[in-house]
């Protein structure tokens, strides 16, 4: 499952960032890495992007980004 | 003792308004060499010894984007006495990922946290002390806002610089650092030993531009990687991802003994206005409610009378304010002139050329300023990033960004200040897109261009003008498509991992310093180039050849631009108006467009025409078919723009290179689809000239293959 899945008001934690190059660094320079919970908070008017709550500020993301974030669902 | 430091840290925490607080009107404002990145530097107010250089806004020191590259660089070869890092207090994890990194320079560093009575507020507690210790440098809170703890903040850099460098402090898990003393034993000994933790963190991490530097042989490449891969297969991981988990990792722990938060997951006031601005059902209608504001106000009002003002009152015959009469200022230069006795050609070349020019370039100063003054404060409060939130998709198809939606709607009132609002954009990339396709969209100017043609040849057919915006924006679209698959752009495909930072409203002083800084450095431009070229374009009118000497003549007809015309009709007939007025036409079009207008005027026999030319609609139709008249508005629509938003232009790319392929490239895609329109549209009428229509069968090919051909990327 990636972080694509989780729907919004949904919890999950991270177990691996995928891909490669300057957009893997960019998602694991701002807090995204092994271990993090994450928090989906809504997802843009188009569909895309979506915001997540991690390590306690507001980020968004393209879920085509966002697919690349391998997490487990919590609670 | 001269001290340099370097302000450093994460985009909105308070940086701008720090370095104000810090350096007031002392200020240089450039660019970092050979980049767009804005660079300030400031002397601080009460201690002029201290340089404070402000560092790009950034959230690591990676390899990867712009400006991350400048600080670094900056840091690692300018080597400043100290670093000024501001923590904001309120998302402490984050910002001090990038403290991890700043600290292992061996730069001393101080770090200021920022917001403070914001954390205290909402009841969290920060032990300072102990995070002090955790990190290594002394920590000092202020309030860039408030302007509170500055002095001491200002005497902890003196402090640490006096003391000089220190060798850094190992924070990472035994494997990790076992690895990096490797490394600092194999490779970097040579160097001074408060470099070398920097340099083998980065080798650990395979940093190109690093080992690119150290120029390093392949015999110790191998012998180091061996070290990597052994702690790669222990943490099942790659070795960047290992660093940046063993940062994250590390201010965990610390904040875990230093930080109590009081309550969890409660909903702030960010939260509660997000929950409206960006919502589902609500995010677009207040968007667009929120851009017909500005536009009404920037572009439509306020602006244009001042814009009006400006052209046709200081600039004009004069003006009357509070209920006294001024002269306008070429009425008293001329009238300064002529009691100086001054001579007919220099007399014109400082009204018409001089004056007239410049004169109508700074028209459009104000109206640049309410607009920068709107931008700043949607930059300043958070929403700039809910823009790009909400049109990101729709934009990103295109290759444009979300933030691009705002040049293109000032455009449609000015290409000028539409292209400055492109600063906004962070993307380099994005940037340089909106740079190039902006003033595609027809801007207020070339309406009249749009009546002539409407009015002439349509009989005034409703469907022309909005046809102009029509192909304007389709141009946009298809620009940002064939632009995005060449190996130029689609290298460095922008990274959309955007912080939405909470609302705030932006102190005034800092919004109006944005709006002057922006505002000023278009004011020095038509100093500069736009004078220059307004000089050149002039002179090129007001002189000609008469019994084969170089005289002044107030002829057109005569003057060397309609000689420069017959020059270059030739290229211009497969476009169908390969006549020598159209040519002239256009290029006082570039002074501004809506001189076409006049200019056909002057060439037609009919010097005093109204903004529409409705006099001279009777001799239009003598020089062209309803479809070379199109023809000829398309060109004129999507070729190089006036002097002044060529000038824009050169300001935003900050490269020679990129503004010639951006002007280059408007008018190559204007001639490409002017063609297409002339030839396809001769054969609808049945005029078809088989050559001409194998051309631009050719071209639309050829367009339609950029269209859809994979892109290219680089390595």
């Amino acid at each position: 499952m990636t972080l694509k899945d989780i729907r919004v008001g949904h919890r999950a934690k991270v177990i691996k960032v995928r891909g490669e190059g300057a957009i893997r660094r960019r998602i694991m320079d701002m807090g995204i890495t092994k271990g993090v919970e994450i928090y989906v908070r809504r997802v843009a008017p188009l569909g895309d992007p979506m915001e997540i709550f991690v390590r306690g500020y507001e980020l968004s993301l393209r879920k085509a980004d966002a697919d690349m974030v391998e997490v487990e669902a919590t609670k | 003792m001269n001290i340099k430091v370097a302000l450093a840290g994460n985009p909105n925490s308070g940086k701008t308004t720090l370095f104000n607080a810090l350096t007031g009107s002392n200020q240089f404002v450039g660019n970092w060499p050979g980049v767009t990145v804005e660079k300030k530097e400031g002397k601080v107010k009460k201690n002029p010894d201290i340089t404070v250089v402000d560092l790009p806004g950034i959230y690591s020191l990676s390899p990867y984007t712009l400006e991350e590259v400048v600080a670094r660089k900056y840091l690692v070869e300018e080597k400043p006495d100290a670093i000024l890092n501001l923590v904001d207090g309120t998302n402490l994890e984050r910002n001090l990922y990038l403290t991890t990194q700043l600290t292992e320079l061996g730069i001393p560093v101080v770090i200021a946290i920022n917001m403070m009575d914001v954390v205290r507020k909402s009841g969290d507690k920060i032990d300072i002390e102990k995070l002090s210790i955790h990190m290594g440098c002394p920590i000092v809170e202020i309030s860039a806002l408030k302007e509170t703890g500055l002095d001491e903040a200002v005497e902890q850099v003196k402090r640490v610089a006096a003391k000089g460098r220190k060798i850094p402090q190992h924070n990472f898990s035994g494997e990790v650092e076992h690895a990096l003393a490797h490394i600092e034993e194999a490779v970097v000994h040579e160097l001074p030993d408060e470099e070398q933790r920097w340099y083998a963190v980065k080798l650990f991490e395979r940093d190109g531009r690093v080992i690119e530097k150290l120029s390093l042989n392949s015999d110790i490449i191998s012998h180091i990687e061996k070290d990597i891969i052994h702690v790669e297969e222990e943490y099942d991981d790659d070795s960047e991802s290992i660093i940046i988990n063993e940062r994250y990792n590390y201010i965990a722990r610390c904040l875990a003994d230093c930080y109590k938060k009081k309550n969890k997951n409660g909903l702030t006031p960010s939260d509660k206005i997000d929950r409206v601005l960006t919502n589902r059902f609500l995010a677009l209608p207040i968007f667009a409610v929120v851009i017909f504001f500005i536009y009404y106000i920037s572009v439509s009002t306020v602006g244009t009378w001042m814009t009006d003002f400006m052209n046709d009152g200081v600039f004009g015959e004069g003006f009357t304010l509070f209920g006294k009469d001024f002269l306008g200022i070429p009425v008293i230069i001329e009238q300064l002139l002529v009691r100086l006795n001054c001579a007919p050609w220099l007399r014109s070349l400082i009204l018409d050329g001089i004056v007239g020019g410049v004169g109508s370039v700074l028209g459009f100063v104000p109206q640049i300023f309410v607009l920068f003054f709107f931008l700043a404060f949607l930059e300043g409060c958070g929403y700039m990033s809910r823009i790009a939130f909400v049109l990101d998709k729709l934009f990103r198809k295109f290759g444009l960004s979300g933030k691009s939606f705002i040049p293109m709607l000032v455009g449609t009132g000015c290409s000028v200040p539409g292209i400055m609002a492109s600063r906004t954009i962070e993307s380099d990339r994005d940037r340089k897109m909106a740079v190039i396709t902006t003033s595609f969209i027809p801007c207020s100017a070339k309406i009249p261009v749009i009546g002539l043609i409407a009015g002439a040849l349509f009989g005034k057919a409703a469907w022309v003008a909005p046809s102009a915006y029509f192909i304007g924006i389709t141009a946009v679209m298809v620009s940002g498509l064939m632009l995005k698959k060449t190996a130029a752009f689609s290298g460095a495909e922008a990274p959309f991992v955007m912080e939405l930072p909470p609302y705030h409203l932006p102190p005034m002083r800092n919004v109006l310093r944005s709006m002057w800084e922006r505002g000023w450095s278009f004011v020095k431009k038509a100093g500069t180039v736009i004078l220059l070229s307004m000089v050149i374009l002039w002179f090129l009118q007001s002189f000609g050849f008469e019994n084969g000497r170089l005289v002044m003549t107030e002829d057109i007809n005569k003057s060397v631009l309609s000689f420069i015309g017959n020059l270059f009709a030739w290229m211009f007939r497969p476009l169908g108006f390969g006549n020598w007025q159209s040519v002239v036409a256009t290029l006082t079009g570039l002074i501004a467009k809506e001189n076409v207008v006049s200019t056909f005027g002057v060439l037609l026999g009919n010097s005093e025409v109204s903004e529409a030319g409705n006099e001279i609609w009777q001799a239009m139709r003598g020089i062209f078919t309803p479809v070379s008249g199109y023809s000829f508005l398309v060109f004129n629509l999507l070729c190089a723009p006036c002097v002044a938003a060529m000038g824009a232009i050169r300001r935003e790319m900050n490269s020679l290179k990129w503004s010639a392929f951006a002007i280059i490239y408007q008018c190559v895609f204007a001639y490409a689809v002017s063609l297409m329109v002339y030839q396809f549209g001769s054969l609808f009428t049945g005029n078809a000239d088989i050559i001409g229509v194998i051309a631009a069968a050719a071209v639309l090919g050829y367009m339609l293959f950029l269209l859809v051909r994979p892109a290219k990327t680089k390595k």
